[in-house]
């Protein structure tokens, strides 16, 4: 008889219900827009086949090098954030003197948000900031380095923003890795380099390629400070301003329900080349008894 | 056997983790060859000793000597001490012959020379026909075999192993003893082994150091510490299951006549005994008789396990004391017993 153990043993029960207000956020927040946008996007404003906007979009170099422009930012800065937050998390993984001070310092810029950094990032590194009045006082320069109001100003602002990100997510990968595999490769006679390279960084790296894919994903659609330290009609026109343009300054809704299509698949596809790298690691437990 | 040695010397070695002191001055001499065994509850000490002694953790006091040379200043990559686990700490994400190959791999051992010797240490531990395998595929007493591998297959100084069985189910825990010790006796590599178990320690060491919150209690050979234990502390750590408090009535030479459980017991003193001083007697339930005689308790048989051959019995005495017996007489709880021990099994220590 199929009763109330045979639902059991297939995980139906009461508890289930948990699952219902995540659904419903999952279908009316994520699901369904996102499927609106789909559909919309095949229904170009100004007329022409099903695929329109798509073309438009690729024939287009102002709105096709978006694309490329947003990589050229996004790649790097995730690259920066993971490659910088490994040794900061190892140094401070264990129990370490003030770990939770540091700690707390290193996550603070999560809770500035955009602006603020910006404006920070404007009054340190601006013509007339600390950085270049330094580099003009001991005579480094002659002219103040352009460090904001270009690529590199937005580069800072994601590195700044996503970092905490990467280190908070390092550190909880590193911490889950048993500290006794590393004093067995000591007795063994490994130093802390080849401890590094040959025990934590092997069991780390399925970590670090899940870090990688989330502060890309982030960095990828950057808005604000694209707008605030960048030079949104140039070399920082990254693919969501090109999509807020197309749908709110042009009121092009179906064209930017493209461009925003387009921005998913690039990081669909950035996320499927790592996690298809990453599926050739070892990924089992990181834990003494293996 | 590697570079022989002539003593591994930890002299008044002291460790402070913040307010709590884990060692006061270890002073220990392993001779090279030798098979020691530190012993204690949880919390006396001994894994640091180990850890202090593998270089794993910093001394707060004291000097480590192998011969004339200072080692407790070297890294544990420059000791050349061979450790085991108690989780084993295997390396999840290598095979069984890469895991075991790594302390040669760390010490550029060439390539040839490396799988001889890695196989060699398998053959050694009867793994050869699991090397492919990753550890996750192991069984728990299949992976103490791969860690005792890898930390002999580079022919270290010392082993260090602390509490390598105490994640086995009883069974695995006697083989992998016996395969222990015959790696020893064949191998002959000096070996510091940190227990709770005496069972463990007395089968296995040459040489038993029992500490006790940091302090070392007794050092000696298995029999002098099983035979004639220190204090009290490593009587009830050796088995002397009861320890009970007693007051000296006479002293004649190295006998001793003591009030204990309301009724009057000859015994033997350990150590300084005094007249009207508060002692404490220690009895094994092994040494404990049945039947009316000399040296005799009394009281009411409470509780009765079945051991096979044996029963372990615990009989509530006249005066309210538990006191634990085994014995292969058939009891049952209800029974009123007379009891009797020997008067050299009835050891009186200062309490």
């Amino acid at each position: 008889m199929k009763g109330r153990h045979w639902l059991a043993e297939r995980g139906v029960d009461r508890v289930l219900l948990l699952l219902v207000p995540g659904l419903v956020f999952v279908v009316g927040l994520f699901a369904y827009p996102v499927l609106y946008g789909l559909q919309l996007s095949f229904q170009p404003k100004e007329g022409g086949g099903f695929f329109e906007n798509y073309v438009r979009f690729f024939a287009d170099p102002y709105l096709r090098d978006t694309i490329w422009i947003t990589l050229r930012l996004a790649l790097p800065a995730a690259l920066i954030n993971v490659v910088a937050s490994v040794p900061v998390a190892y140094r401070l993984r264990g129990r370490v003197r003030g770990k939770r001070f540091l700690t707390t310092v290193l996550v603070v810029p999560i809770t500035l948000g955009t602006v603020l950094t910006a404006e920070g990032l404007i009054g340190y590194l601006g013509p007339v900031g600390w950085f270049n009045k330094i580099l003009l006082g001991i005579g480094l320069i002659d002219e103040p380095l352009r460090l904001v109001h270009n690529y590199w100003g937005v580069l800072f602002s994601l590195i700044i923003t996503g970092f905490p990100f990467a280190f908070l997510l390092t550190l909880s990968y590193l911490s889950g890795i048993d500290p006794s595999l590393e004093k067995a490769a000591a007795t063994l006679g490994a130093d802390w380099w080849r401890r590094f390279r040959y025990v934590t960084l092997p069991l780390l790296a399925p970590g670090l390629a899940i870090t990688f894919c989330l502060t890309f994903v982030l960095a990828f659609s950057v808005f604000p400070s694209a707008y605030l330290v960048g030079l949104p009609q140039g070399e920082t026109r990254v693919i969501s301003i090109a999509a807020y343009e197309s749908a709110f300054r042009d009121s092009d809704y179906p064209l930017g329900s493209a461009i925003a299509m387009i921005m998913a698949v690039v990081m669909v596809v950035v996320v499927g080349l790592v996690l298809l790298w990453r599926s050739t690691l070892y990924r089992g437990a990181t834990g003494g008894k293996g | 056997m590697s570079d022989g040695f002539a003593s591994l010397r930890m002299e008044n070695v002291r460790r402070v983790f913040g307010e709590q002191t884990a060692l006061r001055g270890l002073d220990l001499s392993i001779s090279g060859g030798e098979f020691v065994a530190l012993l204690g509850p949880s919390g006396c000490g001994k894994s640091t000793a180990l850890n202090c002694l593998a270089g794993l953790l910093p001394l707060s006091g004291g000097q480590i000597f192998l011969d004339e040379r200072r080692i407790d200043l070297l890294p544990p990559e420059r000791r050349d001490f061979g450790m085991v686990f108690q989780n084993y700490a295997l390396f999840p994400h290598m095979s069984v012959r890469r895991n075991v190959g790594f302390g040669l791999v760390m010490r550029r051992v060439a390539r040839g020379e490396r799988e001889r010797r890695v196989e060699q240490a398998l053959r050694l531990v009867r793994l050869t026909d699991h090397a492919h395998k990753f550890p996750a595929q192991l069984s728990g007493g299949q992976q103490q075999r791969v860690a005792i591998a890898r930390a002999i297959v580079v022919e270290p100084r010392v082993v260090l192993m602390d509490e390598p069985l105490s994640n086995l189910d009883a069974a695995l825990r006697l083989e992998m003893r016996t395969e222990i010790r015959r790696l020893h006796q064949e191998l002959g590599l000096t070996t510091v082994y940190v227990t709770h178990d005496q069972e463990e320690a007395l089968a296995l060491a040459d040489r038993l150091v029992v500490l006790r919150e940091g302090e070392v209690q007794q050092i000696g050979t298995p029999e002098e510490v099983y035979a004639s234990p220190a204090n009290r502390y490593v009587a009830g750590f050796m088995g002397y299951r009861n320890v009970i408090p007693a007051a000296v009535s006479a002293v004649a030479g190295g006998g001793v006549v003591v009030r204990a459980a309301g009724a009057l017991l000859r015994g033997v003193a350990q150590g300084g005994v005094g007249g009207g001083v508060d002692v404490v007697v220690a009895v094994r339930p092994s040494d404990v008789a049945v039947g009316e005689g000399e040296n005799a308790l009394r009281g009411v048989v409470e509780i009765v396990e079945y051991h096979g051959r044996e029963q372990a019995v615990q009989v509530r005495l006249d005066d309210g004391t538990a006191f634990h017996v085994r014995t292969g007489t058939r009891l049952a709880p209800g029974d009123p017993v007379a009891l009797t021990v020997p008067a050299q099994r009835v050891l009186v220590f200062a309490s």
